[in-house]
């Protein structure tokens, strides 16, 4: 049980934060002649240093702007890192913010088939998978009409269950269940479970709520202004984390 | 290993594919939804856009150009695509932030996507071409067998060459987009679309024949309609064109890529 399936290796991202905003050409070119070219450095995450072996299911946790969704990117292959290396052993289903590639003019029967082939799955495997995915997100009735008379809890409900039809090695989650109701949530964190316990998959958690994390995850890392804080048993992280609120 | 690799080399393009599919045909569904003609208006466009000019010039100018309005509707289909094309791939990264942001996907795809989109779109015209030639009684001449092919062929790579270009430049720079529309509308004026060739002063001809699209034009009209064989050293001179115009593209494309998240 204990093989990588995540290999974080000293990874560190560094943004450029242009000093003022340069958005034409002729600003940046003055800027170059007169080589007043600033950039702030600022650096988003520093050396984290991270094995995640396959099975496991890892909660992150961390204040607003301490770097977790970045390091979430780059694991998803989004970004790049300046320095380190990620390495992958598997498929990613990345649930950062659903319905990234919805055009809400589509009706949910073509948003189905565009949103799978950006995820990269095949015509056929969309199509073997069809009646799953609607009945997942209980559209049936509502498939061909556009997606924009859509409420916002059906839109990401047909999101989630089109990003959850394959069965992937790794599941990025990136607090992907804060929309929908109640019982969205509850469907949503049992179809995870589903796929963790049944199917082995490796899970990667964001959430603001640390009873979520707690209840869905077996360990934790706390990321706190890029730098990683704190790592292991969950109930142990999300305590220390609580701790950080009373201090 | 080798082996593994082109297996997965071949699903990524399988893959690829599949998207850009469904890009087009999404971009296709989206054109023309709610209208009553539908994708009819792909062909009744370009022949409306014609009968206008047409109108318009033989009545302001009088060049004495033989089928005029073929003249006219073969230029102008060809850089429309040019036009459309690169128009829709300037903003395309811009526009497919939230995936580009969110999903590790072949970035290329998107202005490929808009390019190809003017293709079908293009060779949809072609049936209001035949229309009009067929109107006139304009027979093409047997080298449109190999003509019309490579020409398609070039074009898109030409096109393609230019979307990559000023996708990834407008990512950083977003002047890009304001100054290509004058830069096609100054193009259009300096290539012979609506006038003939022999118009223009010595040293524009010679100017001419540093311009892709003018080449693109005569060729498409030589085998459209003046039964002529454009010959090798044409074909070349087009194709040579499209092919620089590509690896530039490709090359500022790869090179910059990796930096667009930063800036979208």
């Amino acid at each position: 049980m204990s093989e990588p399936i995540i290999v974080i290796d000293h990874v560190s991202m560094m943004f450029n934060i242009a000093s003022e905003q340069l958005n034409n050409l002729k600003e940046y070119f003055i800027k170059i002649i007169k080589r007043e070219l600033h950039f702030k450095k600022f650096m988003a995450l520093e050396d984290i240093d991270l094995v995640i072996n396959r099975g496991e299911q890892y909660g992150i946790v961390g204040t607003n702007g301490s770097g977790k969704s970045t390091l979430l990117k780059i694991i998803a292959g989004v970004l790049e890192p300046t320095k380190g290396k990620v390495a992958i052993g598997g498929t990613i289903a990345p649930l950062i913010e659903l319905g990234a590639g919805f055009d809400l003019e589509l009706t949910a029967r073509e948003n189905i088939y565009l949103n799978g082939a950006l995820l990269g799955y095949s015509r056929q495997f969309i199509h073997e998978r069809f009646d799953e995915i609607v009945d997942f997100a209980e559209v049936r009735d509502f498939l061909d009409m556009p997606m924009k008379n859509y409420s916002s809890g059906m839109v990401a409900r047909v999101a989630f269950s089109v990003a959850t039809a394959t069965i992937p090695d790794i599941l990025v989650v990136d607090e992907a269940l804060s929309v929908g109701d109640f019982l969205f949530q509850e469907k949503c964190e049992k179809r995870i479970r589903e796929l963790v316990d049944t199917h082995g998959t490796t899970l990667l958690f964001v959430s603001h709520s640390v009873d979520q994390v707690e209840r869905v995850c077996n360990r934790a890392v706390w990321i706190e202004k890029g730098h990683m804080r704190m790592v292991g048993e969950v109930n142990e992280v999300c305590e220390a984390y609580r701790k950080l609120g009373q201090e | 290993m080798a082996d593994t690799n082109q297996v997965i080399e071949k699903s990524q393009l399988k893959r690829n594919w599949f998207v850009l599919e469904s890009l087009v045909t999404k971009d296709f569904k989206l054109k023309y939804r709610r209208s009553v003609l539908g994708i009819l208006w792909s062909v009744l466009n370009p022949l409306l856009m014609m009968i206008v000019l047409a109108a318009v010039f033989s009545y302001m100018f009088r060049f004495s150009i033989e089928n005029f309005p073929v003249y006219l509707i073969l230029g102008q289909i060809m850089f429309d695509f040019m036009n459309r094309g690169t128009l829709g791939a300037i903003s395309s990264i811009i526009n497919s932030q939230s995936l580009i942001k969110k999903i590790r996907i072949e970035k290329m795809l998107f202005p490929l996507e808009k390019v190809a989109f003017e293709l079908v779109n293009f060779a949809i015209s072609l049936i209001a071409v035949a229309a009009v030639m067929a109107f006139f009684r304009v027979v093409p001449s047997i080298h449109v067998i190999w003509g019309l092919p490579f020409i398609i062929i070039v074009a898109f790579i030409f096109v393609a060459g230019l979307g990559l270009l000023l996708s990834a430049l407008a990512v950083f720079f977003r002047d890009v987009m304001h100054l290509w529309t004058v830069v096609v509308s100054a193009w259009n004026y300096a290539t012979p679309i609506f006038y003939p060739f022999e118009m223009l002063p010595d040293w524009m001809q010679t100017l001419e024949l540093f311009n892709p699209m003018y080449h693109y034009v005569t060729f498409f009209r030589d085998i459209m309609m003046w039964n002529t064989n454009p010959g090798a050293m044409e074909c070349l001179v087009c194709f040579g064109m499209a092919a620089i115009t590509f690896l530039v593209g490709l090359i500022v494309f790869r090179k910059t890529e990796r930096n667009f998240i930063l800036y979208i």
